[in-house]
């Protein structure tokens, strides 16, 4: 299991990075945390004739507020994600999720940006994005970009990404003060990808949500937002019968693939019960 | 093939060495270097065997190429033992503790262990299973490899080591 | 005596001897980074091997072209089945009597098998060859159901069997057929079902999975032109019978081949057999006159080298209406792959299988076993076993959870009515074997006791009328497993390896300082060999085990052994340690007697050296009766005090345990929580203690790992899919659960020291536990036996099939 040769390049700036993209076309990959590419490339499923590794740029790092927004650079890995008292306090969804993704070793350099911008559908930042109603910077030869996370995924592997562009940052409105989250995954293993997972953010009042949106990962193609189930609880207490509703909803819309997790049919069940879980969970920590 | 020169600090020392861009760094350390304390077991990120630290994080070797370390502070497992050439609280633990048996996963263990003892002195029996989560021991159960780990925190922070009751 | 003379106790404690938690003499250089494993092995000018491998699981091989690999820089040959043929190589014989290509002639049979080798300067270019290798396949019908192999019309795997209706075991009846195997009284045994009143039956299947130690299986083979000597560093476990293979199938000199064991990252049974990649470096130094390496990557070793299990056992028990067991029938379906690899003794196609009857007194039993070939990796190994004892254990002790069911009675005590009694010790059972000590109800009790048995029953009733009103979605199972190994092999009048008796050996050598080495035939792979051997010696000759070096794995220095598998190192070389101390001791009493001016049966032995009986202060330590071994023996007596011991065991030897899994499962995804297990094992002298318990932490954790999950699964057109530590179930500590343990000792009354071995029990006994456990726990919705591995997809399907989820 060895990569087959190619040449390394290691661009000071964005700039530079989307330049060597476009100069050199379909033979060069952007490299992030390598935890999906190197594998690929030591089982020879992938032979990119270059590499570009964006750790030489400092602007693709770190964390930081523009109005309401949290903006974090691609380059920010989910150790730095876990580490950052903003994002506990003002996203702890983001904290709770991105302790489920992987190991430790795989959190130190795995990169929020590889996570959203491969599209596998087994990560688990994407729905998350989704549900967080997320923006994806895009920049490429022919300038800068922003796309809703909701618009950016189209198919297993296949993004909004252009040949040449870079995905440099994702800016996250920040939800509501007292709102409720969850992100219910269940796997195997550590280390594995979700059989299904849901994340929720909802907002209560008076005892009834106000508002929700779900997201789904690993049951489809792409991530999913559930919209119908979101709507299906908005207005109610989630008794069990809407519960119920939210699930089938949610179950609706899913169509995984069968494998070593399980066949279809199991998959897209426990995907209902992760959402009925999420659902409860984020609930009871709504204020 | 082209080749790239590297340099980078390694358990205190300044190596350098010339690679193919797609050398992996565990390649690099084990062949170049010759230090065979870093192994290989499963190749694929999983097992953890490979795990060195990097700048101050855990990282596995076995998924990053040697390239990518220009400039950095390695440590690995042979860098581990105290200045006096006696064994570093960790490694007192696993050999207390029976921590290990076939010593395939050791090296990587101790290493992913040091980081986690460095952010945390005094992780939880839970904190700690989760903290090696990215290390596969196949011979311990992991039950022993806790306890040392348990044994070594309590060394660092000066207090009697007293194990759980069962 | 002054106040500087040490007590006894100090004495006793200063040898660090039997019985005690010494701490591991291999530590020191394992956490430091400092182990010698294979890969570790870089000899100057080695170069680097690597398979081109199938992608087909049955195919003909209709062309190999390596004209664009051997541009590829670095690359330096292209070794295919063509080449080796020239060297009479292209086959070679496994250890069950079969034969097995080394590299793909004319056909390919599994997924992954070998095709060719290619040789490079470096692993990178190794790779680069072997993916420029072009190889064109005729695909062929694929055979990955065994119980299809003997139809009619299923398509001939071996067809350099063709036509021969006779195997290493006997007739073959059909060409996919190897051998059948059957034991027992089939007329009495059919009997006894006939009147029985209340019989079971079901298939139990025992699924394939993996040994997968951390460090997969390679080697370095150097052979000198000039000496026409090979060397070969390889992860053996029995490096002894490596080398004679070697010597038969390569036709050297066997005195011209050097097989050296380094430090093993772990066995667990998958390092026992040969494979094509050790033949294909031999002749790769062979034809380069370089040395060679091949080092296996964690695809290779799932897919290609050597498999467990793959049992399909179909159990019937005949009993009375109170519970006592009448006869016991099984038949099983063994899945061997493409070609009969399996490493059991040479007389025994299924391992010790014919343990089945477990800790029961059966009147009566009969068990065939039909082994078949299918379109998948060859193995058969006794992963972190004994020879398919794993799989009679699960086997009975699935067994006899169903009949309790049946009969309605608590699978506890159904086991406690029929277990073998004390007093039947020495007992013979009716598949054959000569149990040698046991005391199964103490140990039953124990377990009982100690985990609350009754109270936990009775949580269960309550959960269960919870589940029954809808208040809980979880349901509780109690895993019993009581298991009885058969390990030690073996008697010489019943194992051999290619006709070599399965004894074992030892070779002390003390020298003057009162100091020594010690070499044996095993080869400790994690176990603790060079901590617990000297353990044995110090107590033996009452030399402190930190003055005895031992070593193990080079074949020039070491006794002849067959190694370290089947839990036989410490049944076979523990004896033939003691047996060589004792030598030892006996000399040394003689030595003692000279010195002292007495008669050596005036002499005993205390500690640490002999002293006069009545005469306390006429004391010779053996420290100074090594010294005077060099300078002043009694005349007529050679100098020097060494010895060798070859062990031929006279019987087997019989661990047990009782074990208990407390499992809580929800039903709505089917995730499981082991909420406790409890492991009691009696594996007769505790040489030390904290390896012992050790040993039983990893093996549960590999029972946990099998039972929950770990398989080997092709998909229905032989394409393996559980390739990588992703899918092929590998626990992490946060997976893992916590284990209890405890035991009870009831020696072994024909070893030397009374040991009885306890690596595998673990993984024996725990399969069963957590198997059960599930089982346990689904019963009362009507379900009787649910096969393994129980991921949480399978828990939940078993909900859904029970009507427990909608």
């Amino acid at each position: 299991m060895i990569p087959g040769p190619f040449s390394y390049h290691r661009p000071a700036s964005v700039a530079d990075a989307v330049k060597l993209l476009s100069d050199l076309g379909e033979d060069a990959r952007p490299l992030a945390g390598g935890h999906s590419l190197v594998p690929m490339m030591k089982l020879r499923l992938a032979t990119p004739a270059h590499l570009i590794d964006l750790h030489g740029i400092a602007a693709l790092k770190g964390i930081s507020r523009n109005g309401n927004n949290l903006v974090i650079g691609a380059m920010t890995t989910q150790h730095e994600l876990l580490a950052s008292d903003d994002v506990a306090k003002s996203m702890p969804i983001l904290h709770e999720a991105a302790l489920l993704i992987a190991d430790p070793q795989v959190r130190y350099r795995g990169t929020i940006g590889g996570n959203v911008a491969n599209g596998d559908p087994g990560n688990d930042m994407p729905a998350l994005m989704m549900t967080l109603g997320a923006t994806y910077r895009l920049e490429g030869a022919s300038g800068a970009r922003d796309v809703p996370a909701a618009d950016f995924y189209q198919g297993a592997y296949f993004t909004a990404l252009e040949p040449g562009e870079i995905l440099t940052s994702v800016s996250v409105p920040v939800p509501a003060a007292g709102h409720g989250y969850a992100y219910e995954k269940l796997k195997r293993k550590v280390g594995d990808y979700a059989t299904a997972a849901a994340a929720v953010v909802l907002t209560m009042s008076g005892g009834k949500v106000a508002t929700c949106t779900i997201g789904l990962t690993n049951v489809h193609e792409t991530p999913l937002l559930a919209a119908d189930a979101a709507k299906a609880v908005i207005g109610t207490g989630l008794d069990a019968a809407t519960l119920k509703k939210a699930a089938a909803a949610a179950e609706a819309i899913m169509a995984p693939a069968a494998d070593a997790r399980g066949p279809v049919e199991y998959r897209k069940h426990v995907g209902g019960i992760m959402v009925t879980r999420a659902l409860q969970r984020a609930a009871s920590r709504a204020k | 093939m082209t080749k790239t020169h590297v340099t980078m600090k390694v358990n205190g020392a300044e190596v350098e060495g010339l690679v193919e861009p797609r050398t992996l760094l565990v390649h690099f350390i084990r062949e170049n270097l010759q230090m065979t304390g870093t192994h290989i077991g499963c190749e694929t990120t999983h097992c953890g065997a490979c795990t060195v630290d990097i700048d101050g994080m855990s990282v596995k070797s076995c998924t990053m190429f040697a390239v990518q370390a220009q400039g950095s502070d390695i440590t690995t497992v042979e860098g581990m033992a105290n200045a006096d050439g006696t064994l570093s609280a960790l490694q007192e633990g696993f050999r207390m503790m029976h921590g290990l048996q076939c010593g395939f996963c050791t090296p990587g263990m101790i290493m992913r262990a040091h980081r986690l003892l460095q952010e945390n002195p005094s992780p939880s029996e839970q904190e700690i299973r989760m903290g090696i989560s990215g290390n596969i021991c196949r011979c311990t159960g992991y039950q022993n490899i806790v306890k040392a780990i348990q044994y070594a925190s309590a060394k660092i922070n000066g207090v009697e080591f007293r194990e759980a009751a069962e | 005596m002054n106040d500087m003379t040490p007590t006894r106790e100090q004495r006793e404690a200063a040898l660090e001897g039997m019985g005690c938690k010494r701490k591991r003499v291999e530590d020191i250089r394992f956490t430091q980074g400092k182990g010698n494993y294979v890969d570790d092995v870089k000899l100057p000018g080695m170069l680097h091997g690597d398979f081109v491998r199938s992608p087909h699981p049955h195919a003909r091989v209709q062309k190999i072209d390596d004209s664009e690999a051997l541009k590829v820089p670095g690359v330096l040959a292209v070794i295919t089945a063509e080449t080796l043929k020239t060297v009479n190589l292209a086959w070679m014989p496994t250890l069950a009597g079969d034969v097995q290509m080394v590299l793909a002639d004319g056909k390919v049979l599994f997924q992954n098998q070998e095709v060719a080798f290619v040789v490079a300067t470096d692993r990178y270019a190794a790779d680069d060859g072997i993916n420029k290798v072009i190889v064109e396949y005729e695909p062929l019908p694929p055979l990955v159901d065994p119980f299809k192999s003997m139809d009619k019309d299923a398509p001939v795997l071996r067809e350099d069997l063709v036509g021969k209706m006779s195997g290493a075991h006997g007739p073959r009846k059909h060409d996919n057929h190897i051998f059948e195997w059957t034991v027992g009284d089939k007329e009495l045994t059919d009997a006894a079902f006939n009147k029985a009143e209340v019989t079971i039956k079901e298939m139990i299947s025992y699924h394939r999975t993996h040994p997968s130690p951390l460090e997969t299986c390679q080697c370095v083979c150097s052979f000198d032109k000039i000496k026409g000597e090979l060397t070969i560093y390889g992860t053996f476990q029995a490096p002894h019978v490596i080398r004679t293979v070697v010597a038969l199938i390569a036709k050297l000199p066997e005195q011209k081949i050097h097989v050296i064991a380094p430090d093993i990252g772990g066995g667990f049974g998958n390092k026992v057999g040969a494979y094509p990649g050790y033949i294909c470096a031999a002749v790769a130094s062979i034809v380069t006159g370089k040395p060679v390496k091949w080092v296996e990557d964690r695809i290779e070793n799932l897919t290609a080298t050597s498999f467990a299990r793959d049992y399909h056992m179909t159990t019937e028990i005949a009993a009375t209406k109170d519970g006592k067991v009448t006869g016991l029938r099984v038949h099983v379906l063994a899945d061997h792959g493409a070609f009969d690899a399996c490493a059991d003794p040479s007389k025994w196609p299924a391992g010790f299988f014919n343990i089945v009857t477990g800790s029961y007194d059966f009147p009566t039993a009969h068990l065939a076993v039909d082994g078949v070939y299918t379109n998948k990796a060859p193995g058969g190994v006794a992963y972190r076993c004994s020879f398919r004892v794993t799989e009679a254990a699960y086997c009975i002790e699935r067994g006899m959870d169903i009949l309790a069911q049946k009969l309605k009675m608590d699978p506890a005590e159904l086991r406690l009515k029929n277990f073998i009694k004390p007093e039947q010790f020495p007992y013979h059972s009716a598949l054959g074997w000569e149990y040698d000590s046991g005391d199964y109800h103490t140990a039953m009790r124990k377990m009982m006791e100690t985990t609350g048995y009754a109270a936990l029953r009775k949580e269960q009733e309550e959960k269960r009328a919870a589940f029954k009103r809808g208040e809980t979605r979880e349901i509780m199972g109690l895993g019993v497993s009581f298991f009885t190994e058969i390990v030690g092999a073996g008697p010489s009048k019943n194992c051999d390896i290619l006709g070599i008796a399965m004894f074992d050996s030892c070779e002390i050598r003390m020298h003057p300082t009162g100091a020594g080495i010690a070499r044996m035939g095993t080869k400790s792979q994690g176990q603790g060999h060079e901590t617990t051997w000297a353990q044995i010696i110090a107590t033996e000759i009452g030399i402190p085990a930190d003055n005895i070096m031992v070593e193990e794995g080079n074949t020039d220095t070491a006794p002849y052994g067959l190694g370290t598998y089947g839990s036989r190192s410490t049944p076979v070389a523990g004896a033939a340690i003691a047996m060589a101390a004792r030598k030892i001791k006996a000399k040394a009493q003689m030595i003692a007697a000279y010195k002292l001016e007495v008669h050596e049966d005036d002499l005993e032995f205390d500690i640490d050296g002999f002293r006069v009986k009545g005469l306390p202060e006429k004391f010779m330590s053996m420290k100074d009766i090594c010294w005077a071994a060099y300078n002043s023996v009694p005349p007529g007596m050679e100098p020097g005090l060494e010895a060798v011991s070859y062990y031929d065991p006279p019987n087997m030897t019989y661990p047990f345990g009782a074990y208990l899994c407390v499992m809580d499962i929800d039903v709505d995804t089917g995730v499981y929580k082991v909420r406790r297990f409890y492991a009691l094992d009696d594996c007769g002298t505790r040489i030390n203690p904290m390896i012992i318990e050790g040993q039983v932490h990893g093996g549960l954790t590999e029972a946990f790992a099998i039972a929950m999950g770990q398989e080997i699964r092709y998909d229905d057109v032989g394409n393996v899919v559980t390739g990588s530590f992703m899918d092929f179930f590998m626990p992490t500590a946060v997976e893992t659960p916590h284990w209890e343990t405890d035991f009870t000792v009831t020696p072994s009354p024909h070893h030397p020291i009374g040991a009885k071995g306890v690596g595998e029990s673990p993984n024996v006994g725990g399969v069963p536990a957590f198997s059960n456990a599930v089982n346990d726990a689904f019963s009362f919705l009507g379900s009787t036996h649910i096969q393994m591995p129980h991921d949480f997809w399978r828990n939940w399907k078993a909900a859904k099939e029970l009507g427990a989820v909608a």
